[in-house]
């Protein structure tokens, strides 16, 4: 009972109150200086070195902006970009659909054996993007694939994954694979929250199927489909590992400046143009970044409109 | 201490009420079955086609891996992909994988396993300690700090790897394992998590009645909050082990000792074997490494259920 009251009394008192101002950094300190030696310290340093150039003559020179301007002008980088663009335009809506209709199917109670399907469907998002990359690859392939089996059943190259004019869509199936089920469960749990006598008030109404799915479960979905959206934003413009490993297969098709981000490592890997390197890594954050933020503000405009 | 600020400040209420019912718990609060749904669930076809459909195809790569995991390299290339060969290799592909080149293959899971325990278990730890000291505290930079993690979440990994690259390579820290670890110890999102679940998990009055006994800050957070947190730390740790032992882009760049590698890019260059001046093609060991590769976490996967689920739900209302 004494030390209980000695421990009252001194919470109360000046200094120790003081102290105790300063305790949460004991917790919150060494995140804090991870997040910085991890996160703002490299952004800070490419920075540093994108307003830099290694020139044959005078060596290591401090440039300004001409890095950002040679970037503006240069062609591999900008055909990468577009290539990302296009990609994002055409797979995420793509993967985004089918990721909502087997979520609302999901949830509509109205499908046998749902949480086999759930966990079935989100499986793929377990297996690491390599692996997806490699099995796929094997797939596409016409030595041992089921690409080689179905043209050689048909007995004309009917598909062709690797070719200049499919590389890209082989790409965006493998990465539609790897996330519907993510976006799916996303979205699933966002309808799980969806009050139930909503429903019920709808079918007093005589509100169909479609009419609730349209009314009531879509306008709740609208914070995770922007959620997914800009993650899916996000997984375009840096898309790398898949065509990375698809480079292997199709050494002909993938180039290596196919996607910025292969443009960035292949700079600062093959070419060790690191200030150059630096510039493109920061230039497609800033667009992610930008983008991101654009398709987020107007979501949620959306929403309170 | 009773006027300790709890509420993240842009949490929305869905977060809070779904912390409050626990992790987990949101599930069943809410009638799961059909008959909640009153008698109009009637089950439909339609739907069952649908998803039939979905199910095939998120399902047959991984058939696809497992079949041909049981093929040696002759029926490998001569035999129907969708269906068993007639020799059953599975064990003697597992053996040729786990010896192939003086079993450099278990060197590159040993190396998996110690960027996983290392970088997801410190990031776990860190997020965890940070998120309860946010919850739990007030103290001068709070807000900063929010302002930064939020910052963070938005900032793609793969678009740090660059950078990152670029700051080790100045220091002298590629082709180490520090390259892989430092960088997995940030999980800004983890750490968000943490904090608006210890808001409701750890009651406050536990903790000032933990004081009072004249428990020191650290005992309290280790032998009372930390097990109230377990729920939601057991769904930052699996996030976080995914994301390390699926890490490509990192290592790929950071390391140039195939000793240093982990699974994904050693299986990388199994497969790049297969092309090239002096190809020497092993698919056999890709396929079965790849299945191996994966097992662990599909595995994780089917036994942590509630956890992903409540941390995606959690996820996914987070803005």
């Amino acid at each position: 009972m004494t030390t209980l009251e000695q421990a009252r009394s001194a919470a109360r008192s000046g200094p120790r109150r003081q102290r105790a101002r300063w305790t949460g950094w004991m917790f919150v300190g060494p995140f804090v200086v991870v997040l910085t030696a991890m996160l703002i310290v490299p952004i800070g340093y490419a920075l540093w070195l994108s307003l830099f150039r290694d020139q044959l003559v005078g060596g290591n020179q401090f440039v300004g902006l001409a890095n950002y301007l040679q970037l503006l002008q240069d062609a591999k980088f900008w055909t990468g970009f577009g290539r990302v663009a296009l990609f994002l335009v055409v797979q995420v809506p793509i993967m985004l659909f089918v990721a909502l209709v087997a979520a609302l199917a999901l949830d509509s109670a109205r499908l046998w054996a749902s949480s086999f399907f759930r966990i079935a469907i989100f499986l793929p998002y377990a297996v690491p993007g390599v692996v997806a990359a490699l099995i796929w690859g094997f797939i596409y392939g016409n030595q041992f694939g089921l690409t080689g089996s179905i043209n050689g059943a048909l007995g004309i190259d009917l598909l062709q994954p690797f070719s200049p004019d499919w590389v890209l869509a082989s790409i965006g199936n493998i990465v539609t694979w790897e996330f519907v089920g993510y976006n799916m469960l996303i979205f699933y749990a966002a309808l799980r929250v969806v009050p139930t006598d909503l429903y019920e008030a709808a079918e007093i109404d005589g509100a169909g199927p479609f009419r609730t799915v349209w009314s009531i479960k879509i306008p709740a979905l609208r914070g995770s489909i922007v959620i997914a959206t800009i993650f899916s934003i996000i997984g375009s413009f840096q898309l790398f590992n898949e065509p990375n490993l698809l480079k292997t297969l199709a050494p002909n098709v993938i180039g290596s400046a196919f996607t910025p981000n292969m443009y960035a490592y292949s700079l600062s890997f093959s070419g060790q143009q690191f200030n150059y390197s630096a510039t493109v890594a920061i230039v497609m954050g800033v667009i992610t970044a930008v983008i991101a933020y654009v398709v987020q503000v107007r979501g949620t405009r959306a929403e309170n409109r | 201490m009773s006027a300790v600020d709890t509420q993240p400040p842009t949490v929305t209420e869905a977060v809070t009420t779904r912390g409050r019912s626990g992790a987990g718990r949101t599930r069943a609060s809410r009638p799961t079955a059909p008959k909640g749904r009153g008698p109009r669930a009637r089950k439909s076809p339609l739907l069952l086609v649908v998803m039939v459909v979905i199910t095939v195809y998120s399902l047959l790569p991984l058939f696809y891996l497992v079949v041909n995991a049981t093929k040696s390299q002759a029926d490998l290339l001569s035999t129907f992909g969708l269906w068993f060969g007639p020799d059953f290799s599975l064990f003697q592909n597992i053996g040729e994988t786990l010896t192939y080149d003086n079993g450099i293959y278990l060197q590159w899971l040993g190396n998996t396993v110690l960027y996983v325990v290392v970088g997801a278990g410190g990031a776990t730890l860190l997020a965890t300690v940070a998120g309860y000291g946010m919850a739990k505290f007030r103290f001068p930079g709070r807000r900063a700090v929010f302002a930064i993690v939020l910052g963070a979440i938005a900032i793609p990994g793969t678009a740090l790897a660059v950078p990152t690259f670029l700051l080790f390579s100045a220091v002298g820290l590629t082709n180490t394992p520090w390259a892989i670890i430092l960088p997995s110890l940030i999980s800004p999102f983890g750490m968000y998590l943490i904090w608006t679940y210890a808001v409701d998990a750890v009651p406050t009055e536990v903790i000032e009645a933990a004081r009072m006994d004249g428990a020191g800050e650290f005992r309290i957070f280790f032998t009372i909050a930390l097990r109230l947190l377990a729920p939601g730390v057991v769904t930052v740790l699996l996030f976080a082990v995914v994301a390390t032992w699926n890490n490509y882009f990192l290592p790929l760049i950071m390391l140039s000792d195939p000793k240093l590698y982990p699974l994904t890019v050693g299986l990388n260059q199994w497969s790049a074997q297969a092309v090239g001046v002096s190809a020497h093609p092993i698919y056999n060991l890709v396929v079965t490494g790849s299945l191996l590769t994966i097992i662990p976490i599909v595995i994780a996967f089917l036994f942590l259920q509630r956890s992903w689920q409540s941390g995606l739900a959690a996820g996914s209302v987070k803005a």
